[in-house]
């Protein structure tokens, strides 16, 4: 990744951010804490990593991404809109009667979506059926799935950890959003997950700790997936919740509440001064 | 009389799984340790690259299902009935009911017939369950020609289906040269003008008798196979209802939410008539041998003629 392109994702993470205060906001609900930890994930994978075709979003030949932390709704229907599967002022529909964009990602709805998610724990196992289902049909395709580091406390995470080592996924790459915060507070006091790359480890995973919201690091972190045979891949990415807006960042206030009108303007203005600084 | 050809539908799966497999390569099967007692092992043996054991973790079995599905293949999930319908009822709901997937589930070892394990494995709630969830197909098949064929339709519908079946050993009636299974219809299988039992699953051949019992006795009863508890025949049910006029429902199964519900349903909106319900009755099942408990339970010939005669009189 060139400096020029770095820049680019940082761009397209700032808006993939805009859209999620919009969205947020007009919904009058929903997640913005941790659907804005994981921006730079979502635009490397879907503006640099993954083979999708916006014009096709049934392409057989995609590679899937599965939501398991389905709450982040916001965060990937702005990735979606942004990379131009649907209009990007669709985002202000979010939550509303009749709207396409329900709170929860709904596959059947919603172009680019390849997985119905919201209850946590079961996108995981979704995505270790789609990566056995590649494999099995010795096809290429890429299956990547982004976990909260609160959803990893349920226990079909493990069952399905379990089942993608056995089933040696690797064409699975499996993200761990750390931002260490869940709704009641923080993870390691309401019910602590770690360590967690142990965790994986002894299930079978190969694992790597990153900072989530460094492009870099992303990249580099990808490219050992790829290069993994014979086991799937871990990411515990650590991050910041809330990140870019300056009261949201570390708040687990923040996990599932929509920012109010004067609430609204100053996130905006703080992410548009971020991308004027940014475009330059 | 020659004896009766007696095959538990469990059987059946793993037979059509394996006729099935031949023929379709995009079939593939889960099962979640219990390959030797759902009767997947009979597909395993033949096509094991086909088929996944996912371990004991029903959760995580049902939700690769629908991800499998995803990627174009046709899954088979394969647990027992409290595990498939009752563990992993809100995977089947979420990951495979909601985006309406196209993913079958084999639960074997329904009811009370599962017989000696006792009430933690006898699951009398299943239908109930998977009826609630909108989209889904549910059936509950009486025989071995009923349960091959109707696994072979499943295979062809696409969307959810949930298919139930059991442990126990239980006679064939239907012709298999004649015989053909349509989802949503239910099948008149004796004629009668009095009264009208309409059952599922192994309560079929229990109602055949107690028509045949009950004609000796001048009262003429229709008996309706009604295999497919959803989408329900209404028309078949509301045809007997305005014919019989009293309905009896006959199903190895909590007479909440299933057959006599589904039943009572259609008539209490469309054409109130008098129903029965013969089931499980509100209770857990305890250990025992499968043909002790069904009598004990009243899930036999013998309580549905009992039964019939109180509402004709």
């Amino acid at each position: 990744m060139t400096n020029e392109e770095k820049k680019e994702l940082q761009i397209i993470a700032t808006k993939i951010r805009i859209g999620i205060i919009e969205g947020t906001h007009a919904a009058k609900s929903g997640h913005p804490g941790g659907s804005l930890s994981s921006a730079e994930l979502l635009a490397y994978l879907y503006f640099k990593e993954m083979k999708i075709d916006p014009k096709n979003p049934r392409w057989e030949e995609r590679d899937r991404f599965v939501l398991s932390k389905g709450h982040a709704a916001p965060l990937l229907y702005s990735t979606l809109a942004n990379r131009g599967f649907f209009p990007v002022e669709d985002l202000k529909t979010l939550r509303h009667v009749g709207s396409y964009l329900q709170g929860h990602p709904n596959m059947n709805d919603v172009p680019g979506v390849d997985m119905s998610t919201g209850s946590l724990g079961q996108g995981i196992s979704t995505a270790c059926g789609m990566a056995k289902g590649f494999k099995y049909q010795n096809k290429p395709n890429r299956v990547y799935a982004l976990l909260g580091d609160g959803e990893i406390q349920e226990g079909e995470v493990w069952e399905a950890m379990m089942f993608a080592a056995h089933y040696k996924l690797d064409n699975l790459c499996v993200f761990i959003d750390n931002n260490n915060l869940q709704i009641d507070g923080e993870i390691s006091k309401v019910m602590s997950p770690y360590p967690i790359d142990e965790k994986l480890k002894a299930f079978g995973l190969e694992v790597e700790t990153i900072d989530g919201q460094d492009l870099s690091q992303i990249e580099a972190a990808l490219s050992h997936a790829k290069a993994t045979k014979g086991k799937p891949y871990a990411v515990v990415m650590k991050t910041t919740k809330g990140k870019g807006v300056s009261y949201m960042e570390n708040q687990a206030g923040w996990h599932g509440k929509a920012p109010n009108d004067a609430e609204y303007e100053q996130a905006l203005a703080e992410l548009n001064a971020t991308l004027k600084e940014l475009e330059g | 009389m020659a004896d009766v050809k007696k095959i538990a539908t469990r059987d059946s799966y793993g037979n059509a799984l394996k006729e099935l497999g031949a023929l379709h390569e995009d079939l593939v099967v889960l099962d979640a340790d219990l390959a030797g007692a759902t009767k997947t092992g009979t597909f395993q043996k033949a096509f094991p690259d086909r088929h996944f054991d996912c371990g004991i973790a029903e959760s995580n079995m049902t939700a690769v299902a629908a991800g499998l599905s995803t990627t174009g293949l046709v899954p088979f999930v394969s647990t027992f009935a409290m595990f498939a319908a009752g563990r992993a009822f809100e995977q089947v709901r979420n990951s495979i009911g909601y985006p309406h997937l196209n993913v079958k589930i084999g639960a074997t070892h329904a009811g009370i017939s599962v017989g000696e394990d006792g009430a933690s494995h006898q699951c009398n709630e299943d239908l109930a369950l998977m009826r609630a969830i909108p989209g889904m197909v549910v059936i509950n098949p009486a025989d071995d020609v009923e349960a091959r064929a109707a696994v072979a339709v499943a295979y062809e519908y696409v969307g959810p289906v949930y298919m139930r079946f059991g442990r126990l050993a239980v006679p064939v009636f239907h012709d298999e040269e004649n015989y053909r299974f349509e989802i949503g219809k239910g099948e008149e299988i004796c004629p009668g003008s009095d009264i009208t039992i309409i059952a599922t699953g192994l309560m079929v051949k229990e109602a055949m008798d107690a028509s045949k019992q009950l004609a000796e006795e001048g009262i003429s009863c229709r008996v309706i196979n009604m295999a497919t508890i959803k989408p329900l025949d209404e028309e078949i049910v509301l045809k007997a209802a305005k014919e019989t006029g009293k309905i009896v429902t006959a199903e190895e199964h909590s007479i909440i939410g299933g057959l006599g519900e589904a039943v009572c349903g259609v008539l209490s909106e469309k054409l109130p008539t008098p129903v029965r319900r013969v089931g499980v009755m509100d209770t857990f099942g305890e250990s025992g041998p499968a043909a002790d408990l069904l009598k004990l339970y009243g899930l036999s010939a013998e309580n549905l003629v009992k039964v019939c005669k109180e509402m004709v009189k």
